[in-house]
């Protein structure tokens, strides 16, 4: 999207770093997401993809860099600063993450009560609306854990819409739904983004639904971002013939997007500290 | 064959010998250790409680006071609920075991020098000063701390509490002022109630042991005066407060990767450290209370 481009960003983050103990799991971060598109990423398990989400909500501090949202760097703010912009985010938490000590439908009715000033009625009328759009409008009275995996899915969507946020975060949104329901959430997810304007970031495993909703995507490998592109660089990319690329990362991102089971992301884990590690055991059964 | 080189043979004669001075060594480097870590993990536990019990105050104070940020009432009973009235028969059956107990440990002795309707005095101080707060204490270390610990910890699990933060819903204001307030209040309540049933079971024991019941109604109101059953209920509140503190306190410092192991050990930590703060206390009031001449 050149037009894009030229916007401000809404999402910043410049020089991100971030080591739990020894592991460095996010390695110089940078990445610009623009008003109004679909950033997706993708990456393989582990590779940082729900820590690169954490930062962007503030629930983690990175230990170098900073992250902006609305132009504003949620790094340096007071908790009572960071709550105002939280509001304006909505996020869909890779388990769910309901209170499971509330109905569904008080789960969606709990941020509609603590952070705006509607009446019980108006409250009571947005909940349905929301509930209605993720399709769990009957369910409205169960309690979390009477929901199925994908249940809770859509439950948490429909909280994590319910103050209509400006900014949406899904960590792996169609994970463990039904190939309908799956299609369905990513509708959803390009509904409000053309809809409401709202600029989503989506953090997936499933290609398919990758390639249906990205405006943009963005590959992470081991803390590090290795490819930026449009959703149409990574079509060629993925349909490419691997001859003709040239750069290693490339060929990295062709094996991912087209999940085939030689490549070099695979050739790379065969390496000799696999070799040194049983060499390792012995040893130490040895002593 | 002690001299053996071969490999085995040294690994067993080694075995055989159990080395004293490594031993004894690290057991004492162990202990060194054990106690050196536990000290600083109890500073960092009351740093993190003191602010803990900071903030909810705070919340507490601001929910009475500013009128946009109520204190969930719904919440509060709900919590009030879970935490006491589960406890009820379990206090009441203890109460009923120690009213009786006391009244027949001290029977003889008192008989002795023709001073058993004294039993009533005892009961009575025994009961309302010290083991009504008490015995409801250690009951509802297991029925609200333990509950609230597994809870809150689950919760943690579960991404719950960081899903209340970023949707700028203070866990603190949320999750620990009404369960601190509900035991708080739960401890009181029930101390109450043990109090009563303590000393009406006191009463049914002696006036089974011969004791005109007037004569130990008269002198179980002339043991109460009002800074006996003051001093109780204090002693209540402090012991309802450190029960929800700790659970809180160590329900919210489960980590998600910790899982269900992490949410099982915060259970057992909070029922031994509420037991154990409990006693602190207990002593320190006593002393307190000593010093100050309240037990005239
Ligand atoms: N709080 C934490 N403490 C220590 N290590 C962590 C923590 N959170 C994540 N990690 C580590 O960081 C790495 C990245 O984790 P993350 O959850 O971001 O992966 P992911 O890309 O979301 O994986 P998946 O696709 O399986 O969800 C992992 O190696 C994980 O062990
Ligand atoms: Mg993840």
């Amino acid at each position: 999207m050149a037009a894009e481009t030229k916007k401000k960003p809404v999402i910043e983050i410049r020089q991100m770093v971030k080591s739990f103990g020894s592991q460095r799991v996010l390695d110089g971060i940078n990445l610009q997401v623009y008003p109004g598109e679909i950033m997706v990423i993708i990456g393989g398990s582990g590779c940082g993809k729900s820590t690169l989400l954490r930062h962007l909500i503030g629930s983690l501090i990175p230990d170098e860099g900073s992250v902006k949202l609305f132009g504003q760097d949620i790094t340096t703010m007071s908790e009572n600063e960071l709550n105002e912009v939280r509001k304006r985010l909505g996020i869909l938490f890779q388990s769910g993450a309901l209170f499971n000590s509330l109905t569904v439908g008080e789960n969606v009715a709990l941020l509609l009560q603590e952070h705006t000033n509607l009446d019980e009625p108006t409250i009571d009328i947005m909940v349905k609306i929301k509930l209605e759009l993720v399709g769990l409008r009957r369910h409205s009275d169960k309690m979390p854990a009477q929901l199925s995996g994908g249940m809770k899915k859509r439950a948490g969507l429909a909280r994590a819409i319910a103050l209509d946020p400006q900014i949406l975060f899904y960590d792996e949104p169609s994970a463990g739904l039904d190939p309908v329901t799956s299609a369905q959430v990513d509708q959803l997810i390009i509904d409000l983004t053309r809809k409401l304007r709202v600029t989503s970031v989506v953090v997936t495993h499933e290609m398919d639904s990758a390639f249906t909703i990205a405006d943009r995507m963005c590959m992470l490998d081991r803390g590090r971002i290795l490819k930026i592109g449009s959703r149409q660089e990574f079509e060629a990319l993925r349909d490419s013939e691997p001859d003709k690329l040239q750069s290693q990362q490339d060929k990295l991102v062709r094996q991912f997007l087209r999940g085939d089971a030689h490549g070099p992301i695979t050739d790379r884990k065969l390496t000799r500290d696999y070799e040194d590690d049983l060499l390792m055991v012995s040893l130490k059964h040895q002593t | 064959m002690k001299d053996s080189d071969s490999p085995m043979e040294s690994l067993r004669t080694v075995s055989e010998k159990p080395t004293e001075p490594g031993v004894l060594a690290r057991a004492v480097g162990t202990l060194g250790q054990f106690t050196l870590s536990a000290g600083r993990s109890i500073f960092s536990m009351l740093g993190g409680m003191s602010l803990l019990l900071g903030k909810a105050t705070s919340y507490t104070t601001k929910g009475l006071l500013v009128p946009g940020q109520r204190i969930g009432r719904n919440a509060l009973i709900a919590q009030m609920v879970r935490v006491g009235v589960r406890a009820v028969p379990i206090v009441i059956l203890i109460q009923l075991a120690i009213g009786m107990i006391l009244p027949l440990q001290m029977f003889p002795k008192l008989d002795e020098f023709g001073q058993s309707e004294q039993i009533a005095t005892i009961n009575a101080i025994a009961g309302f000063r010290e083991l009504g707060p008490l015995m409801t204490a250690v009951v509802l270390c297991g029925f609200a701390g333990a509950s609230i610990a597994a809870e809150l910890g689950t919760m943690a699990t579960a991404e719950e509490i960081e899903a209340l933060q970023v949707s700028g819903l203070n866990p603190v204001r949320f999750l620990v002022v009404p369960r601190l307030l509900a035991t708080i209040i739960m401890t009181i309540m029930l101390t109450v109630i043990a109090d009563i049933v303590m000393v009406a079971s006191g009463m049914f024991t002696a006036v089974k042991l011969g004791i005109d019941p007037d004569i130990y109604f008269q002198l179980t109101t002339e043991a109460l005066d009002l800074s006996g059953f003051a001093t109780g209920l204090v002693k209540a509140a402090v012991f309802g407060l450190l029960i929800g503190l700790i659970a809180c306190f160590l329900g919210l410092s489960v980590k998600p990767w910790q899982g269900s192991a992490g949410v099982g050990q915060a259970t057992t930590k909070t029922v031994v450290y509420c037991i154990v703060a409990i006693i602190t206390a207990d002593a320190v009031f006593t002393l307190v209370f000593y010093s100050y001449g309240l037990f005239d």
